[in-house]
């Protein structure tokens, strides 16, 4: 960590003596660290805090931060406002980017509005409601989706006690996971990227194949089949990276929509795609979730990252899955985009869909789920009720193993 | 100033319009290298490009091109199939050679029995033998994960000793009074890949080879597989995410590529060599990289490339003995075509902007 912290710096002092100047900066703003770890070790927040350290030795008159928080729990962010705080009346100036609200309003003196590059207004964030804020960054009345909630009906997915190895030295091993996921509900795992995210969408796509017995969909055992397979049974998923991953950036949006689309959709017919019907799926998905793109023509890579998002959902959604497990669907993507990606989610299990939604955005969770679960160092929790927590309680259960009872301000 | 601009999109008008650009460009920078030989540039010029298709001589050259083409095309169009999918066959040559050997193999079995079934035979013998030799490497990437492409290419060396022992032993012609070198497979009836029609130089090959681009043409275009193999290309967690299955992929593309450079140099050893000799391979399986590539990895522009290899290689031995220009020139003026087809390649993904750079 102290070699990381002297990589940015121009005259790095001698190791031992940087380690002790970490030490002691790192007390005095209550950021524990020891400056001998491994950055590979650390948890996201814990990292975090090397950059703010590293920022701190500088001695910094001005300190700009871009969306610190996304990658922290609750309580990791009460401990860097604090820091922050004693920053700035101490005489530091800070500018701090987010598209938080709230944390804006805890936080800031006056705020300004950027939208589409340019700057829409200037305030004071204390006096103004989150609710104008938003509306300023959206640039128009902004209508929140309402979660109409149904009463959940049969289980349709479960998972009973998977544990799977790490795949490579910076993957992170499943330990037991068990989770049931009824019709017409959203379930949300919460967690700190990282913690077996990716890895839980990989074995639900199917793309990594699992121990029998441990996945079953509406009581078959679906552990062996490959993503096409499980389509074709109604299990469907958006993973988190949308170029690379959910679609390839060459190719045109009538192939990307091809990629998933053809075993439900019946684009391919004895090994022959039928393109006129693969640009038919992706003309109308284009069309039901206004993505915004002169044609299905065009190759993935040329949309904005908000217009291939609604895209690669839309593409699931529109299969009309049975289960539909879904990555960070908002990560990256403009409000207005997010808000339609939530509400089709909505929509879909209104429809009698069960809905896993993994997202490191509490207020997303917050927003659409019906149960609430945490992803922690490849460990799930118990889903709980979203009606019986409270932010508190869903930071500590997402926080559990990074240290919080060390870091006491 | 000119800087480069990197395009939103590929551009499909310049993707079509680079090979006639590189094509152009060389023409102009040939013919100042041969007049810096002291050569008239145009006759030069000529003679690669004029001579071989509508000369005195053409009766003779055109023959030739497709004779030389096909082995090229029909290797190349193999190639290509992997190259789209990020899968590297460089030992075409060592399956070009084990196809030939097996081809002949079968042939020299049955001589001198004469028999209508001998040649479909060989056909298949050179089609397993080259598939079997691309396996290895397919196996052991897919069981090990080595790297196919140097595997690939040391096979290469094995299949060159391979080819000296048999043309020094086992498949060395009993009455050639000791000289190395098989039997003529030309003057075996039941074996011979002849001339389909008389002074074309179409023979069996030549129709596989067209038979080969119009295949890989639909199925890259059309067909399931094809489009697994352009995603993989392309992204290989989005195609793993799509379904496909990398090891079968990879088990597809090596095999199909052996079987097709298979064949190759059984239709060759069988028709315009005629025997199996130490020197038989002449390198037809690496210059088809170049000549996959040179076809963007299309089949229908590999087959344009292939019939523009071979014309430049024809037209560069007429202009070697007519005008006595030095093979090294003529090599040069072949580079110089990839060099400026890779050169333009860069116009297709971006654009040139004249004038000062904006700040961002």
């Amino acid at each position: 960590m102290a070699e990381n912290i002297a990589l940015g710096m121009e005259n790095p002092p001698a190791m031992s003596a940087l380690a002790s100047q970490i030490r002691a900066v790192s007390e005095t703003y209550g950021l524990p660290l020891a400056p001998e770890r491994i950055v590979g070790d650390l948890s996201a927040g814990e990292r975090q805090r090397v950059e703010i350290i590293r920022c701190l030795l500088g001695e910094p008159k001005l300190l700009i931060m871009d969306e610190p928080t996304s990658v922290l729990t609750p309580q990791e962010v009460a401990i860097l406002f604090k820091t922050l705080k004693k920053l700035s009346a101490e005489g530091t100036a800070i500018l701090y980017i987010s598209h938080k609200l709230e944390e804006i309003r805890t936080l800031c003196d006056t705020a300004t509005i950027l939208r589409g590059g340019k700057v829409v207004g200037t305030c004071d964030p204390r006096q103004t409601s989150a609710r104008e804020l938003a509306e300023m960054m959206v640039g128009r009345g902004l209508t929140m989706p309402e979660r109409q909630r149904v009463t959940p009906g049969d289980p349709v997915l479960e998972i009973k006690a998977l544990s799977l190895p790490a795949q490579s030295a910076f993957g992170m091993p499943l330990r037991d996971v068990s989770l049931t996921v009824r019709e017409g509900e959203v379930l949300g795992v919460g967690g700190v990227a990282g913690n077996g995210q990716d890895e839980l969408l990989a074995v639900l796509s199917g793309e990594r194949g699992s121990p029998p017995g441990t996945l079953i969909l509406r009581g078959a055992d679906i552990g062996k089949l490959g993503p096409n397979a499980r389509r074709r049974l109604g299990l469907l998923a958006a993973p988190e990276e949308r170029l690379g991953h959910a679609a390839a950036p060459d190719m045109s949006l009538t192939e990307t929509a091809l990629l998933t689309g053809a075993a439900r959709e019946g684009l391919v017919r004895r090994g022959l795609v039928d393109w006129r019907a693969a640009r038919g799926f992706a003309e109308r998905i284009i069309e039901h979730f206004d993505v915004r793109t002169p044609g299905p023509q065009n190759a993935a890579r040329s949309l904005s990252g908000g217009n291939l998002q609604k895209f690669v959902i839309g593409r699931e959604v529109l299969q009309r899955p049975d289960v539909l497990v879904v990555n960070q669907p908002t990560w990256g993507v403009d409000a207005a985009a997010a808000a339609a990606i939530r509400a089709a989610l909505m929509a879909l299990a209104a429809g009698g869909a069960a809905v896993v939604v993994i997202s490191q955005d509490l207020d997303e969770l917050m927003e659409i789920s019906d149960r609430f679960a945490a992803l922690n160092e490849g460990r799930l929790s118990e889903p709980m009720s979203i009606e019986d927590l409270d932010v508190d309680q869903i930071g500590l259960m997402l926080g559990g193993a990074h240290g919080m009872e060390v870091a006491h301000v | 100033m000119i800087r480069l601009e990197k395009r939103r999109e590929p551009s499909p008008s310049m993707a079509w319009a680079t090979p006639f650009l590189a094509v152009v460009a060389t023409m102009i920078f040939g013919g100042v290298l041969f007049a810096a030989l002291g050569k008239n540039p145009v006759e030069a010029i000529l003679t690669v490009f004029w001579e071989p298709l509508f000369g005195e001589f053409a009766f003779y050259y055109r023959p030739q091109l497709l004779v030389k083409a096909a082995p090229l095309v029909l290797i190349a169009v193999g190639l290509a199939l992997g190259f789209r999918a990020g899968i590297w066959n460089i030992g075409a040559e060592g399956q070009y050679i084990v196809g030939a050997l097996c081809g002949a193999g079968v042939a020299l079995a049955f001589y001198p029995v004469e028999s209508v079934v001998i040649f479909p035979l060989m056909v298949l013998a050179g089609a397993l033998g080259g598939w079997l030799w691309a396996m290895i490497p397919a196996v052991l990437r897919v069981q090990f994960g080595t790297n196919e492409i140097l595997v690939s290419l040391m096979l290469v060396y094995v299949a060159e000793q391979l080819l000296a022992s048999m043309a020094l032993g086992a498949m060395k012609n009993p009455e050639g009074f000791g000289f190395p070198g098989s039997r003529n497979l030309q003057q075996y009836s039941s074996a011979h890949n002849a001339e389909l029609i008389a002074g074309t130089g179409m023979h069996w090959g030549v129709v596989v080879a067209f038979i080969a681009v119009i295949f890989a043409y639909v199925l890259l275009a059309r067909h399931q597989l094809g489009f697994a193999i352009r995603v993989t290309g392309d992204a290989p967690r989005a195609a793993q995410f799509g379904g496909v299955r990398p090891a079968r992929l990879v088990l597809f593309c090596l095999g199909m590529s052996g079987l097709l450079a298979g064949l190759a140099g059984m239709f060759e050893v069988a028709g315009p060599a005629g025997q199996v000799t130490i020197d038989f391979n002449v390198g037809y399986g690496f210059t088809a990289i170049i000549v996959a590539f040179l076809g963007r990895l299309n089949p229908l522009g590999i087959l344009a490339a292939g019939l523009l290899m071979a014309l430049t290689y024809i037209g560069g031995d007429i202009a070697q003995s007519q005008l006595g220009l030095p093979a090294a020139a003529i090599q040069v003026f072949q580079g110089m075509l990839l060099f400026f087809l890779l050169a333009f390649d860069l116009l297709t993904n971006y654009r040139l902007r004249v004038g000062l750079a904006r700040v961002a």
